[in-house]
């Protein structure tokens, strides 16, 4: 019996606090989005009270709308937003790919002494602040910045290019921000791969490139598939960066969702832009967590 | 035998991809020490943006409960992730499990703005003060997945037959967590505080829904800054910082380094 209460208290303690702290906010957004706003703290009216009894659930019954969702789907700006950040999330995802592939694939096959040190060189950005990391390309991109400087002297170009406030800007920054949770994964698929399978390729008359295409990048998969997911779905709904670097063109549904929250304080709209958002990831996610699952189970 | 070396692909990828991530740091940190106040032209060599630092009350103030926010939080994360790790690597099948793993995975993916607007609704719900408190709740809940995450690996790959000795032995299965285990999953759970400490200190996104006023971290502060533009005396701050923690990662990683190679000799012994 006594074993039992412990295993209860192991599983509980984390769980009741997800629970609590992860879970369940999701409703309360759910139930805010639901509601009307109002020019009061909290700014919403509460749609449901225990005090109102029978009567309070026939009111809220009539009261139900989907108004904040409607008013997404009829003011342009919302489905333009999500629409441009899908397709600034999967560009940047492409490029971060084909720009982390070469680093992982380095990485992997680099002399075994260099290997841990290389590595921890990856990773080491990563643990620096993303924030500073995103203003320090301000200074390189802005119309008198380091990278126009640069290129003027080069000769390349004679006016200075417009980089900051730009989608172009935004691809840098998400490239930049999350390549570590690219290379990483393809990094921990492609080290795992045995030599001899590309050796053996070599022996039954393949190219090295035939071998790369037919070998090592199927076995990869697993890799690029972690890392894709681990940079789409956060770049998805990325405020910091849009902000920072894009343009007042610059349409991303984080930056969206905290304009209506933090400037229109219109906090049912927000929820609502919330819960579309999710909805959107939601496939995305699970795929995620069931990939995360299997490879659990296959390494114990 | 396949002895491994660089080919000129493998170098010119690696050398690309290192000047593509350090670049933009090490300009960083050269301008912190321009005398100009056009941060991207240089004036001569200068340290008056780190005195004008340390003469601002405000950034001091948003350092000070940043770094409360980070040891706190990082600390109870690190709890609460580990014994989720164990749940996700040890309990073997419950009922929730699903759900479990569900809310150990998700949060590390979640945008950040989802997260900071559900715990702040959550906040107004129930009626608590927005501030230190629920900055420190808000930093747990994301940072126990890292941790959670970071901890299973380790507990994953290590011999579970030491456990079951000590739990044959008659220990039991807290004081074989506490005597076996948890000493050979300990550089692990040291790297994930160290983790959820950083992912702490740099949070921009989520501290600003869910903090009140008096509250104001140093991420909140350099954004409220940066926005305005480029500001000297923040390449200054950023400068302390890069160094800061990567002197912190750097040793960190030296120290399990030495760990693990005394292990593996008295293992060989």
């Amino acid at each position: 019996m006594t074993i039992n209460w412990r295993r209860f208290l192991l599983i509980g303690i984390p769980m009741i606090w997800l629970l609590v702290f992860f879970l369940m906010p999701f409703f309360i957004v759910l139930k805010i989005s639901l509601s009307d706003m109002a020019t009061a703290m909290p700014p919403y009216t509460p749609n449901y009270t225990p005090e109102a009894g029978i009567q309070g659930m026939v009111n809220l019954w009539q009261a139900f709308d989907l108004e904040n969702f409607i008013w997404l789907l009829e003011d342009n700006i919302y489905w333009l937003s999500y629409l441009s950040s899908l397709q600034i999330a999967l560009v940047s995802t492409l490029f971060t790919l084909l720009l982390g592939y070469p680093i992982a694939y380095a990485l992997a096959r680099s002399p075994e002494k260099w290997r841990g040190l290389l590595v921890l060189m990856i990773i080491l950005p990563f643990w620096t602040s993303f924030l500073i990391r995103v203003y320090s390309w301000i200074g390189i991109l802005k119309t008198e910045g380091f990278l126009n400087h640069f290129l003027l002297w080069l000769g390349v170009i004679d006016t200075p290019l417009a980089m900051i406030n730009t989608n172009f800007a935004v691809y840098i920054g998400i490239v930049y921000s999350y390549l570590p949770f690219m290379v990483l994964p393809l990094y921990a698929a492609l080290e795992k791969m045995d030599d001899s399978l590309i050796e053996a390729a070599l022996d039954l008359g393949t190219t090295r490139l035939g071998a790369f295409w037919q070998v090592t990048f199927p076995l990869s998969l697993p890799g690029i598939v972690a890392g894709c997911f681990l940079v789409f779905i956060p770049a998805m709904g990325e405020f910091v960066i849009p902000d920072l670097l894009g343009g007042s063109e610059t349409l991303m549904i984080g930056k969206t969702l905290w304009g209506e929250f933090f400037s229109n304080r219109d906090w049912p709209v927000a929820s609502a832009v919330a819960i579309v958002l999710l909805m959107l990831l939601v496939i995305p996610i699970l795929l995620f967590q069931r990939q995360q699952e299997k490879a659990q189970e296959a390494a114990s | 035998m396949n002895q491994k070396r660089f080919t000129w692909f493998n170098a010119t990828s690696l050398t690309f991809g290192f000047v593509f991530l350090y670049l933009p740091i090490m300009l960083l940190i050269i301008y912190s020490f321009n005398d100009s106040k056009l941060v991207t032209v240089w004036g001569g060599f200068s340290t008056r943006w780190y005195t004008a630092l340390f003469q601002n009350e405000s950034f001091m103030n948003a350092a000070w409960v940043t770094f409360k926010v980070a040891v706190l939080s990082a600390t109870i994360a690190t709890v609460l992730g580990t014994l989720a790790a164990l749940v996700l690597t040890r309990a073997g099948k419950f009922r929730g499990r699903m759900l479990f793993s569900g809310m150990v995975y998700s949060p590390l993916v979640m945008p950040e703005v989802i997260t900071g607007l559900s715990l702040l609704l959550l906040f107004v719900a129930i009626g608590w003060d927005r501030g230190f408190w629920t900055i420190t709740i808000a930093h747990v809940t994301f940072s126990m997945c890292y941790v959670a995450v970071v901890v299973s690996s380790r507990l994953i790959s290590f011999d579970r037959s030491l456990e079951e000795a000590a739990l044959d032995l008659g220990c039991n299965p807290f004081n074989a967590f506490m005597q076996v285990t948890l000493p050979i999953i300990m550089p692990a759970v040291v790297a994930a505080w160290l983790l959820a400490f950083t992912l702490s200190l740099d949070d921009l996104v989520i501290a600003s829904f869910t903090s009140g006023p008096g509250a104001t971290t140093l991420p909140m502060k350099i954004y409220s800054q940066v926005r305005l533009g480029l500001k000297p005396e923040i390449n200054a701050l950023s400068t302390l910082l890069i160094v800061a923690v990567s002197v912190g990662v750097i040793a960190a990683s030296l120290i399990a380094k030495r760990a693990e190679q005394v292990r593996a000799r008295s293992g060989d012994g």
